[in-house]
């Protein structure tokens, strides 16, 4: 098959993976959003139930991916619930990537894809309501800039004949 | 901290292992045939003139013509030992190219789009080294190479040519006599290499038959233990060593041979070729239960490579759609079930296999595969033990993912 690497998952991992929480979308949410897409064989969707004062009630996920992926959507939920927006902005990949023990670095990409979506959606919501707060910036945060690279990698690769694998 | 995993996984009530391909068991016979070969017998070294030497020396000769006679050679002079089936493949590419150098610069060497790595990897590495073009000659949706347009690629310039005899993932046949005949004649002068690490012990494999001119064979592929490769290389065909240091028995590959392993090898080969088709069709029945099994319990799958004959009477390959293959494969772990899968996110490049791609799956088929191998120590109640653990398994995975249709 391919060439392999080793991937010494912690614990953790493992716990999320069998016992995913808030799994499966909320019924009207008040903004859900996508990053990554199937072709990564990666793909995170993120729901959303915010408060009148910007504070996340509910938290879902649903995940086409590996079992890091999985394990990175379900914990972002976790510690997103009862945040204010702002305070959920300020999570980035490495936290959730800590959380779960240290991912292996060839699985960065599983949190760094979960908190793209975190940032999305809160966007997202932003442009909904038609306001902008100061604390968020124009610029995107590198989660954004990664899954959008990711994606539009794929993106051009599926467009033509698959990717012969070159040689390492 | 793979201790702490390990806990976390715990021990499921009950274990089949599917991996195969990527080795691991081996059968207890196999395991007392190599005990003697560490401390009690034939555990010198072959090449020093002592009784143990001597003994190790036997043993590495009875191999070999054992071997000779189940492939339909002439001399056991043409077999080498090297440590892996990706040593043998890496000998015959480097070695040959490396070898006749000097009146190789602009030729070609061609190779097929689904090979194992260890064929593509140093095709391109020596092609680039002393200026060879690498072509790889595509494959149809089955992973066989159309005969009509293998002629197309064929030509004088033409240096090496190595195509597999069964492919390693997805089970394909090749029609390799048919191959052959058109590559003798359209060029005469060029090498021919087979990997026949797949085929060995599934389906007759004799060099004699498919007038090749290197053949690789692999111990673990048929149950023995890894740590074994074998290279055939017909007389006046010239090679080079690839790696250098301190010769032993083979001229070919330095470093002392693992008399042990190789007689491990050995009882794997009794064992394979002493009721060859009652073995065959053993793994045929688990194959084709499991398939089928399959096929009946859960829905939106993809079978990869050939169905009927020209599979590898040990392949079960499999796409899931909407679930991600190493999600599966930790899943299935979790229940006892061990396989692997060729999705981009088990692969060291996050590239998922290049068997599947180049049958033209998409990337979504491709991310979802699964590889089952049976063999001779399976039992029909192993496969019925998959069909009741993989159809709730990959329910689970597709209840958490975002692709699946919704129920209206």
């Amino acid at each position: 098959m391919s060439s392999r690497i080793p991937l010494p998952y912690s614990p953790e991992v493992l716990k999320y993976f069998k016992n995913p929480k808030n799994a499966g979308p909320i019924e009207n949410p008040t903004v859900q959003s996508v990053a990554g897409s199937p072709a990564c064989g990666d793909m995170i969707k993120l729901y959303l139930k915010i408060s009148n004062d910007e504070i996340i009630e509910k938290a879902s996920f649903e995940s086409y991916g590996c079992a890091a992926n999985i394990a990175a959507a379900s914990i972002l939920t976790d510690l997103i619930t009862g945040k204010t927006l702002r305070e959920a902005w300020s999570i980035k990949w490495q936290d959730l990537s800590d959380k779960l023990g240290g991912l292996p670095p060839i699985k960065y990409h599983c949190s760094v894809l979960a908190v793209g979506a975190l940032k999305r959606a809160v966007r997202s919501y932003y442009s909904i309501i038609g306001k902008t707060p100061e604390w968020l910036p124009s610029d995107l945060t590198v989660e954004e800039k990664q899954t959008m690279e990711e994606e539009e990698l794929i993106e051009r690769m599926y467009g033509r004949q698959p990717k012969e694998p070159t040689s390492r | 901290m793979v201790k702490e995993l390990l806990k976390e996984h715990g021990t499921p009530s009950r274990e089949v292992y599917f991996d195969l391909e990527n080795s691991g068991y081996v059968p207890d016979e196999v395991v007392e045939a190599m005990r003697p070969f560490f401390n009690k017998y034939g555990y010198g070294h072959p090449a020093i003139t002592h009784k143990p030497g001597w003994e190790a020396l036997d043993l590495l000769i009875e191999t070999k013509e054992l071997v000779k006679r189940t492939v339909e050679a002439s001399n056991t002079e043409d077999f080498v030992f090297t440590h892996s089936g990706t040593e043998a493949n890496n000998l015959a590419i480097q070695g040959y190219v490396i070898a006749n150098r000097k009146n190789l610069r602009g030729k070609k060497l061609l190779v097929s789009s689904v090979e194992h790595l260890s064929v593509i990897f140093p095709a391109e590495f020596v092609g680039e080294l002393f200026g060879l073009k690498v072509v790889r000659i595509p494959v149809d949706e089955e992973g066989f190479i159309n005969p009509e347009i293998l002629k197309y690629y064929v030509d004088k310039d033409t240096a090496l040519v190595s195509i597999q005899l069964v492919n390693h993932e997805i089970g394909t046949i090749q029609r390799l006599k048919e191959l052959i005949d058109i590559i003798r004649d359209y060029s005469p002068e060029a090498v021919i290499h087979t990997d026949a690490s797949d085929a060995y012990g599934r389906i007759k494999v004799s060099v004699r038959e498919l007038d090749v001119d290197m053949m690789t064979l692999s111990s673990h592929k048929i149950q023995g233990p890894r740590g074994v490769g074998l290279l055939y290389i017909k007389e006046n065909v010239k090679i080079e060593p690839i790696i250098r240091g301190q010769l032993s028995v083979e001229k070919l590959w330095p470093g002392v041979e693992l008399i042990p392993l190789i007689a491990g090898f050995k009882k794997a080969i009794e064992l394979a070729f002493n009721k060859f088709e009652e073995n065959v069709s053993h793994m045929i029945k688990l194959r084709d239960k499991l398939l089928t099994g399959i096929l009946n319990s859960v829905n939106e799958v993809v079978v990869n490579g050939p169905l009927g004959d020209r599979r590898a009477p040990d392949n079960v390959n499999i796409s899931f759609r909407y679930v991600e293959g190493e999600a599966l494969t930790v899943e299935l772990s979790r229940h006892g079930v061990y396989v692997s899968s060729g999705s981009a996110c088990s692969s060291r490049f996050l590239e998922p296999s290049h068997v599947l791609l180049a049958i033209g799956r998409e990337y979504e088929l491709a991310h979802g595969s699964i590889l089952f191998k049976v063999s001779k120590h399976h039992k029909a109640d192993d496969i019925t033990y998959v069909l009741e653990v993989l159809p709730k398994s990959v329910e689970r995975l597709r209840s958490l993912s975002p692709l699946t249709p919704k129920k209206a």
